[in-house]
């Protein structure tokens, strides 16, 4: 259960901190260039912290208390195979569920 | 006349924002069912998508709460998910930066992945464009897009409360974050951070607090880039 003081304080601080980095160059820096190795470091950001965030997930899933699911990790291999072929995001999340229902399914 | 162009640049903003619909709407709706499920009300659901926008800092906040990481490592984790937006920011503004301070505010807190990319590329194909033009155009893209997360965000909301356990939405984050990364794989520096996420991330999980992922990150990031500039100096020579 998510604490509701926590989560006041997340949603208020992720709230401003996000509006900060939105508004830093546009509203403070103004039309100085970033320095292309700060640039460079940002295109990753993405990768950089989204694929560590969900690895233990799909390897030690809380749902069946961290064991290697069959399911799940078949439905992660689809969704990212998807992805990649077809580069289309919702193609690839609908890819991966029905995936995991199909595979619950089999192995239920 | 200036005002004429001004509108038929809002509604080619409209009509560029527009298809992204298609991936707002399922998306939101995913966060309002996925919050729900972890414990949260429709209020704070509803906080959550209007003070941020940013749908996989959101995502990315929810799950580490659920992992009772603290406060200041959810924040500092989510918040680097949302370094793009600096990055959106600096793009943005050699073209909206002699805007008012009132409306550089708004369209601030309007930057997301969608107004972005789609400005961004029109700016570049019409840089003769006046700024109340450019401007008509960035709130063009971004009126069907921002409002609809809100409404899909509060739909999924109220859906969440009747999907029972066996729908196994605990995956719901794991699938919408693949399918996020997946398509940014275009590159090898691309491919070369999100592996060392992945394995620095496994091998720090040990690390108290969550902050495994944070050394994952700062560590897959000058992966990421001293990839890139390895590479360039490759064709270069």
């Amino acid at each position: 259960m998510i604490d509701s003081t926590q989560l006041w304080i997340v949603i208020l601080g992720l709230g401003a901190g996000s509006f900060a980095l939105r508004f830093s160059f546009l509203g403070i820096i103004g039309k100085r260039p970033l320095p292309e190795w700060v640039l460079r470091h940002l295109r990753y950001t993405a990768v950089a912290v989204l694929p560590g965030l969900i690895a233990p997930l799909v390897l030690w899933p809380a749902a069946t208390g961290g064991e290697l699911d069959p399911a799940r990790l078949t439905a992660a291999a689809v969704t990212l195979i998807v992805g990649i072929t077809t580069r289309d995001v919702l193609a690839a999340i609908f890819g991966g569920a029905i995936a995991l229902y199909g595979m619950l399914y089999l192995l239920s | 006349m200036a005002s004429a162009s001004s509108k038929s640049a809002f509604w080619k903003g409209f009509k560029d924002g527009a298809p992204f619909l298609l991936v707002v709407g399922p998306f939101g709706v995913l966060f309002g069912v996925v919050a729900t499920e972890a414990g949260l009300n429709i209020t704070e659901t509803m906080a959550f998508s209007i003070m941020v926008i940013a749908g996989a800092a959101q995502f990315t906040a929810i799950q580490l709460m659920q992992d009772e990481a603290p406060t200041l490592i959810v924040l500092a984790t989510a918040l680097a998910v949302n370094l793009r937006m600096a990055m959106y920011s600096a793009a943005l503004t050699p073209h909206l930066g002699a805007a008012p301070l009132w409306q550089r505010a708004c369209i601030a807190y309007f930057t997301v992945d969608q107004s972005y990319a789609v400005s961004a590329a029109q700016f570049e194909k019409t840089p003769d464009w006046t700024l109340s033009q450019k401007i008509a155009y960035f709130f063009g893209a971004v009126t069907p897009v921002c409002p609809m997360w809100y409404v899909v965000t509060w739909i999924g909301a109220y859906a969440g409360t009747a999907i029972p356990p066996e729908f196994a939405l605990d995956f719901a984050i794991p699938i919408t974050f693949l399918a996020i990364i997946a398509p940014l794989l275009r590159t090898l520096p691309h491919v070369l951070a999100c592996a060392t996420s992945v394995i620095l991330a496994l091998s720090f999980a040990w690390v108290p607090y969550n902050l495994g992922l944070l050394i994952a990150a700062v560590g897959a990031m000058m992966v990421g880039a001293q990839a890139e500039l390895m590479l360039s100096q490759r064709v270069k020579t």
